[in-house]
C-alpha cells in the first residue's frame, strides 16, 4: 500500500520542530509500524537524508521504549499493543498519517520522535522500591502466605512497561496511572507495607514536581495502555495517599 | 487556594469533595423547585423557611457559596496547571477514541455552568438579598411562587436555562461519577455507585428542566 | 599446562563456595567509600550487581544504552527461574539443579560454577519475594511452580508469561534505592567504546553519551561488563534490536578472552519470518510444546499446495501428516531439548516440506489438545454427551487460560486465529553460551575486569536448559561477584581515585574519536542494516543450527571480504557529536563483523557436535542414535578461550581442560 506520512521533525531539545510529508510505498501488511520506518529510514539514508530518531528496542512489546503518538492516539489505534507490535494491515492504502513524539512538559523531546522519558526514573527513585538488603539471610520466601488475589494484582500492576503511553493519552500529561501502579503493587504486598506511607508521599511528591498533569479521570490512560493497567490503581493510591497524609 | 492544597491528589480530592457538596445541594434546590409544579403553598412554604432560616442563612448559606467559589477557582488552577503539563500540543490529537466528550470538556460545561449562575444571582439571590437585608421590605410568605413565575415568562430566558441544564448534566455526568474515583473508592459496589450518578446526572437537570418550562407555560397560559 | 587458570577452589564440590567466601580477603566498610567500580550493563546481572555493590558501600556507576535500566533485554524473558527449593517436595536438590544443568550443557561447563549456581539458586527467590516480585501463588498463598523441558522436577518460579520483566523491575528497584542514596550514579543513553587499562588492570571505560555525542572518561578500580549475549550477530535473533557484543569486544580486545563463542542457542518456537522487512524474531514460550504437536505434511506435492495458498493445513487428515518429532523421538515426543527440536525442523524445512511462504516453517497445532480438554473439562462439568461444538468450546477455553497472551500476540503478529487453525513457528538465534571467559571469581583475563551473566561463558556449556538465565544473571549480580570482587579490590584500599588525565586513557580516548571518524566517513554506498542484515544471512546459513567444515571455512571468508567492504562503503549519515543512531548501529555492526568471523573459526576449530554446536561431520554412525549428534569427549572436552592478536584469523586459541570429578558423562539420548 501507499501511506503519506506526516512525521514531526526535530533537530535537537533545542531546536523548532515541525510536521514534514514523507510518501512511502510498497507498505505490506505484514510489517510491524516501526519496520514501515525502518524502510523509510533507508530510503532517507540512500537519499543521503537524516533518518527519522525514534525510541525502540525488545521490539516485543515488553521493554516499553517505543512510542509515537500515531494519528492521535498513543501506539496507534490498535488496542493492547505497543507501536512495535501495531502491524501495518490496521491501516488502508492512501491513508495518511500523523506521527508525533509522546508530549508533555515532563517529557522534552531529544530529538525527532524520541523524548526523554527520565521523569519515570526518578519518581521510582523517589520510593519506588523495598529496602531490603542482599545478604542471601532474607527469610524463606515461603515464609509469609500472599493472598492470591492480592498477589494476582500485584502482578497486573507491576506488568506496567514504564512507555508514558498514559501521560500521552491523557489531556492532561498526567503521570497518575504510572505512578499509581508501582504504588499498587507494593501496597498489595505485605513486603509493601513497612514503608507504605513514605513511598506514596514521596512518589506523589516527585510525580508533581516534574510537572505532569492532574487526573480528571477521564480514563484515557486505561484505554491506551498497551499492558490494560487498570483505573483501580490510581482508586488506590488516592487511597493509599489520603491514609499517609492522615498518618504523617 | 490553589496554595493551600499543594499536591496534586490532595487537589484532586479537594475538587471531589466540593463537587459532591454541591451535587447533595442540587438535589436538596431540585427537591424544593419541583414541588411548585405540585403545589405553590408547599413551594412558597419551603422557600419561606430557607429564606428566613438563620442557620440556612447565616450558617449553610455561606458554606454552599465557599464551596462554590472553591471548586470554580480550583477548577480553575487544575485547568491552568494541566494546559502548561503539555506546552506543545499535538497536531492530532484523537481524545474521542479514549475518552467521552464530558470528561475531556468539565472546563467548558464548568464556565457555561458559571455564567449560568451568575444569570441565575442576578435573577434570584440578588433582589432576595436586597429584598431583605437592603431594604428591609416586609416579610410576605407566599411571594415566592409568583416572583419564580415572574422570571419565567420570557421564553429566552427559560432557554437560557434549559440550555444551562443542558451543560449541568454533562458536568454531572462525568463529574459526580468520577468523584468516587478521585476519593479512592472503587471497588464492587463502585459499579452500582456509578449507575447511580449517572441516573442521577440525567434526572436532576430534567427535573430542574420541567420546573422552568411548567412555570414559564404556566404564567403565559 | 594451559595459561588459564580457573581458581576453582580446593575441597568438595559442596564446600567450595562457602569455604571460598570464607578465606577470601573482604574490604572494610570504611574503605569501601573509597573504591569506585563500574557496571556497564543493567540487565539482570549488572542491575543486581549494581545494587549490591552499592548497598556494600561501594561507589558504583552504571553504564546503559537504554533512556532507562528497566529497559535491558532481560525484561523480555517469558518462562521462568529456576531454584532448588524443592517446595513441591519432589525430591529436588542443589545436587539435581546442578546435574541437570551440567548434563543440559552437554557436559561442556564448569562443575564448581554450576554448583555454586545451584547453591544459591534458593537464595534468589527469597531475595526476590523480599523486593516485592509478585510471583505466581497457590490458592493457599505460597509460591507456584512449574516444570521446564528436559527435567523431572518442578523448581521453576514464574509470574506468568512476564519472569524475566519482574525479576528485572526487582532490580531495577534495588537500584533505585542506591540512586536515591546517591551510591549509584546512572549513565543511562550511554555506550561503552573501550576498555581502559593502567598497569595492565582494568581502570576505566570510554563511553559515548548517546544524546550529546560527547565522548566521556570514567575511571574505577573495578569494571564488570554484564552486556548481555551476541546473538544479534545473526542479525535476526529474538534480542533486542540494540544488543550488542561491543563492550565485551571491546574488552577482548584489550586482553579478556573470548570463551566458546560458537555455542548459541536456537530456540525452536518462534513466530516465522514473515518477509525481507523483517527485524526482530519474536519468541513464543516454549511452554507451548506441552500441548501443541508439531507437524509438517507427509507429501511434499501437499507442502507445496499450501505454500501457494491452494490447500489448509486443517484440509489434511491425520494420515497425511508427519508428525516428525513423536516420529523420531517416540519417548520425548514433542518435548525434546530445543536444540534437537530446531535441528529436526530445519531437515524437514530443508527437505522442503515447509508450510509458509517461505518455505522456512513447521506447523505446532493444538487441535489435539483442544479436543483432550474439552472431553476433561466437560466430564468434570457433568455435561453428558456433550456437542462437538461445545467440546471446542470448552477445550479452546482451557487453552486460553494457560496461553491466552501467547495465542494473542500471535494473532497481533501473523493475523491468524491460532485456536482454528495451527500456528506456524520456526527456530531462531535466542541466546549464546558463549562469552567472555573468566575464573571461577568471574574475573576475565584482564585483571579487575569481570564479566557476569550472558556476557560471560561460564555456566550452561554448549547448551543452556530452560529458566536458568534469570537464575545465572541474578546469581552471578547478587550473590557471587559482590563477593569475589571484594578479593580483587581489598589490594586496592591505598590506591585512591584513579586519574582520567593520564596517558592511558589519552590514549583510549584517541582511539575511539578515530574509530568514529573513520566510520563517519566511509565511502557511502551503502546503510549499517544492509552490511548486518548479509551477515545475518552468512551466520543462519553456514554457522546455524547445523555446520560442518567446508561452509565455516566460507564463512570466514565472507565475512573477512564483508568487513573490509563495509569499512570501505558503509554510509553513516547525520554528525558524530549529536544523537544518531545510524553511528550507534555502526559501531556495534563492525564489531559483529569480527566477531562473527572468531565464531566461525571456533566453529571449525570444535569437530564434535555438542549442544547447540552441530557438525556434520560428527554423527552417531549406528546403532539407535544414527544420525544423532556425537560428541568427542576424548578431544574437545575443553573450553576455547581466544586471545585476541589483530585480526580474527590470527586469534590464538587456549584450551580449559574440563574435570568432571562429580558427575558421570554420558550421552544424551531422547529416543
Amino acid at each position: 500500500m501507499n501511506l503519506t506520512l506526516k512525521i514531526w521533525r526535530q533537530k535537537d531539545a533545542k531546536s523548532q520542530g515541525k510536521i514534514i510529508d514523507y510518501p512511502i510505498s510498497g507498505v505490506e501488511g505484514d510489517m510491524s509500524f516501526l519496520e514501515m520506518l525502518d524502510v523509510l529510514n533507508e530510503e532517507l539514508i540512500i537519499k543521503g537524508e537524516e533518518p527519522v530518531v525514534f525510541d525502540h528496542d525488545c521490539r516485543e512489546g515488553i521493554c516499553g521504549a517505543c512510542s509515537l503518538q500515531i494519528n492521535g492516539e498513543p501506539h496507534g489505534p490498535d488496542r493492547l499493543v505497543t507501536t512495535c507490535q501495531l502491524h501495518m494491515r490496521k491501516f488502508n492504502d492512501g491513508d495518511t498519517i500523523f506521527i508525533e513524539p509522546f508530549r508533555a512538559k515532563a517529557f522534552p523531546v531529544v530529538k525527532d520522535l524520541m523524548v526523554d522519558r527520565s521523569a519515570f526514573d526518578r519518581i521510582q527513585h523517589a520510593g519506588g522500591y523495598i529496602s531490603v538488603n542482599t545478604s542471601g539471610n532474607t527469610i524463606d520466601a515461603n515464609a509469609i502466605p500472599v493472598n492470591k488475589g492480592d498477589a494476582d494484582d500485584a502482578f497486573a500492576a507491576a506488568t506496567c512497561i514504564g512507555c508514558g503511553a498514559c501521560v500521552a493519552a491523557c489531556k492532561n500529561a498526567s503521570a497518575m496511572l504510572f505512578t499509581s501502579a508501582k504504588v499498587s503493587q507494593y501496597a498489595l504486598l505485605p513486603q509493601g507495607q513497612v514503608e507504605a506511607t513514605d513511598r506514596v508521599l514521596a512518589m506523589v511528591n516527585q510525580m508533581d514536581e516534574e510537572g505532569f498533569g492532574n487526573c480528571t479521570n477521564t480514563g484515557a490512560c486505561e484505554i491506551e495502555c498497551p499492558k490494560g493497567i487498570s483505573l483501580e490503581n490510581i482508586a488506590r493510591m488516592n487511597r493509599e495517599y489520603l491514609k499517609a497524609s492522615v498518618k504523617g | 487556594m490553589g496554595g493551600l492544597i499543594k499536591s496534586s491528589i490532595a487537589r484532586k480530592v479537594a475538587m471531589a469533595l466540593s463537587g459532591l457538596f454541591l451535587v447533595f445541594f442540587l438535589l436538596q434546590h431540585l427537591t424544593i423547585n419541583i414541588t411548585s409544579v405540585f403545589s405553590p403553598d408547599i413551594f412558597n412554604e419551603l422557600s419561606h423557611f430557607m429564606g428566613t432560616n438563620p442557620i440556612v442563612q447565616f450558617a449553610l448559606q455561606p458554606v454552599l457559596i465557599f464551596g462554590v467559589i472553591f471548586h470554580f477557582i480550583m477548577g480553575f488552577v487544575l485547568e491552568l496547571k494541566n494546559r502548561n503539563a503539555r506546552a506543545v500540543k499535538y497536531a492530532k490529537y484523537s481524545g474521542g477514541a479514549n475518552s467521552s466528550w464530558m470528561s475531556r470538556n468539565m472546563i467548558l460545561s464548568g464556565i457555561v455552568i458559571l455564567a449560568f449562575l451568575g444569570l441565575h444571582f442576578y435573577d434570584f439571590w440578588v433582589p432576595e438579598i436586597v429584598h431583605k437585608y437592603v431594604e428591609f421590605t416586609p416579610e410576605d410568605p407566599t411571594r415566592y411562587y409568583h416572583e419564580m413565575l415572574e422570571k419565567f415568562v420570557s421564553p429566552v430566558r427559560t432557554g437560557i436555562y434549559i440550555l444551562s441544564f443542558v451543560f449541568l448534566a454533562l458536568h454531572l455526568w462525568h463529574g459526580f461519577a468520577s468523584s468516587f474515583q478521585s476519593v479512592g473508592f472503587n471497588n464492587k459496589f463502585a459499579i452500582g455507585a456509578t449507575k447511580f450518578a449517572k441516573a442521577f446526572a440525567i434526572v436532576v437537570p430534567i427535573g430542574f428542566v420541567i420546573v422552568a418550562i411548567v412555570s414559564h407555560l404556566t404564567h403565559n397560559h | 599446562m594451559s595459561i588459564l587458570d580457573s581458581k576453582i577452589p580446593e575441597g568438595p564440590l559442596a564446600d567450595k563456595w562457602t569455604k571460598h567466601k570464607n578465606t577470601i580477603n573482604l574490604v572494610n566498610p570504611a574503605n569501601k567509600r573509597n573504591i569506585d567500580i563500574i557496571v556497564v550493563g543493567t540487565g539482570l546481572a549488572g542491575g543486581s550487581a549494581a545494587a549490591t555493590l552499592a548497598e556494600l558501600g561501594y561507589n558504583v556507576k552504571t553504564f546503559c544504552y537504554q533512556d532507562s535500566p528497566r529497559r535491558a533485554h532481560s525484561i523480555a524473558a517469558q518462562g521462568g527461574i529456576n531454584a532448588a527449593k524443592n517446595y513441591q517436595g519432589d525430591g529436588d536438590s542443589n545436587y539435581r539443579l546442578f546435574y541437570d544443568t551440567v548434563k543440559g550443557g552437554d557436559y561442556r561447563s564448569r562443575e564448581a560454577n554450576v554448583y555454586r549456581l545451584a547453591e544459591v539458586s534458593a537464595n534468589i527467590i527469597d531475595q526476590c519475594v523480599a523486593q516485592g516480585v509478585p510471583f505466581a501463588r497457590e490458592y493457599g498463598g505460597l509460591l507456584d511452580n512449574r516444570s521446564f523441558g528436559g527435567v523431572l522436577v518442578s523448581r521453576t518460579f514464574y509470574a506468568k508469561g512476564q519472569t524475566g520483566q519482574q525479576l528485572l523491575l526487582g532490580a531495577y528497584s534495588a537500584m533505585n534505592r542506591q540512586i536515591n542514596r546517591g551510591k549509584i550514579q546512572a549513565f543511562n543513553r550511554h555506550e561503552m567504546l573501550d576498555l581502559v587499562k593502567v598497569d595492565g588492570k582494568a581502570r576505566g571505560i570510554i563511553a559515548r553519551d548517546l544524546v550529546t555525542g560527547e565522548i566521556e572518561r570514567h575511571s574505577a578500580h573495578a569494571v564488570v561488563l554484564a552486556t548481555g549475549g551476541y546473538g544479534n550477530v545473526f542479525f535476526l535473533s529474538t534480542n533486542a534490536m540494540g544488543s550488542n557484543v561491543m563492550a565485551a569486544w571491546r574488552a577482548h580486545r584489550r586482553g579478556a578472552f573470548f570463551a566458546n563463542p560458537c555455542y548459541t542457542q536456537i530456540h525452536p518456537t518462534c513466530i516465522p519470518v514473515s518477509g525481507e522487512h523483517q527485524s526482530k524474531l519474536t519468541l513464543m514460550s516454549e511452554s507451548l510444546r506441552n500441548d501443541g504437536r508439531i507437524w509438517v505434511p507427509k507429501r511434499i506435492e501437499d507442502a507445496e499446495a499450501i505454500r501457494a495458498g491452494k490447500l489448509k493445513p486443517t484440509q489434511l487428515s491425520e494420515e497425511e501428516r508427519d508428525y516428525y518429532l513423536e516420529r523420531r523421538y517416540p519417548a520425548f515426543g514433542n518435548l525434546v531439548p530445543r536444540d534437537v527440536a530446531s535441528r529436526a525442523a530445519k531437515e524437514r524445512c530443508d527437505a522442503g516440506f515447509g508450510v509458509n511462504k517461505t518455505g522456512e516453517a513447521v506447523y505446532l497445532d493444538f487441535a489435539a489438545a483442544i479436543q483432550r480438554y474439552g472431553k476433561e473439562k466437560a466430564l468434570t462439568s457433568g455435561i453428558h454427551n456433550p456437542s462437538k461444538e461445545q467440546l471446542l468450546e470448552l477445550g479452546e477455553k482451557v487453552i486460553e487460560d494457560k496461553y491466552g497472551n501467547l495465542f494473542q500476540m500471535y494473532e497481533k503478529i501473523v493475523d491468524q486465529n491460532p485456536y482454528k487453525t495451527p500456528m506456524m513457528i520456526y527456530p531462531a538465534v535466542h541466546y549464546t553460551m558463549g562469552g567472555l571467559w573468566v575464573d571461577y571469581n568471574l574475573q576475565t583475563t584482564v585483571p579487575g575486569c569481570y564479566a557476569a551473566g550472558e556476557a560471560n561463558f561460564s555456566d550452561h556449556g554448549a547448551n543452556r536448559l530452560g529458566a536458568s538465565a534469570l537464575m545465572q544473571g541474578l546469581a552471578d549480580g547478587y550473590f557471587v561477584l559482590p563477593y569475589t570482587i571484594g578479593d580483587y579490590l581489598s589490594h586496592d584500599i591505598r590506591t585512591g581515585e584513579i586519574p582520567i588525565d593520564t596517558p592511558e586513557f589519552d590514549q583510549a580516548e584517541k582511539e575511539v574519536k578515530e574509530r568514529i571518524e573513520k566510520l563517519m566517513s566511509g565511502g557511502g554506498e551503502h546503510s549499517v542494516d544492509y552490511y548486518h542484515k548479509k551477515l545475518g544471512k552468512i551466520m543462519w546459513n553456514k554457522c546455524g543450527m547445523s555446520r560442518n567444515a567446508k561452509e565455516l571455512q566460507e564463512a570466514i571468508d565472507e565475512i573477512s571480504a564483508l568487513r573490509a567492504d563495509f569499512w570501505k562503503n558503509v554510509k553513516v549519515p547525520g554528525a558524530a557529536d549529536s544523537m544518531n543512531p545510524e553511528l550507534e548501529k555502526a559501531g556495534r555492526v563492525a564489531d559483529f563483523l569480527e566477531l562473527g568471523e572468531l565464531f566461525a573459526k571456533d566453529a571449525l576449530d570444535r569437530n564434535e557436535s555438542c549442544g547447540g554446536h552441530f557438525r556434520e561431520e560428527s554423527v552417531e554412525q549406528d546403532g539407535e542414535q544414527k544420525g544423532e549428534a556425537l560428541r568427542d569427549d576424548k578431544n574437545f572436552k575443553y573450553v576455547s578461550a581466544w586471545e585476541y592478536k589483530g585480526e580474527p584469523k590470527d586469534a590464538v586459541l587456549h584450551k580449559e581442560d574440563l574435570v568432571f570429578e562429580n558427575i558421570e558423562l554420558k550421552t544424551r539420548s531422547y529416543k
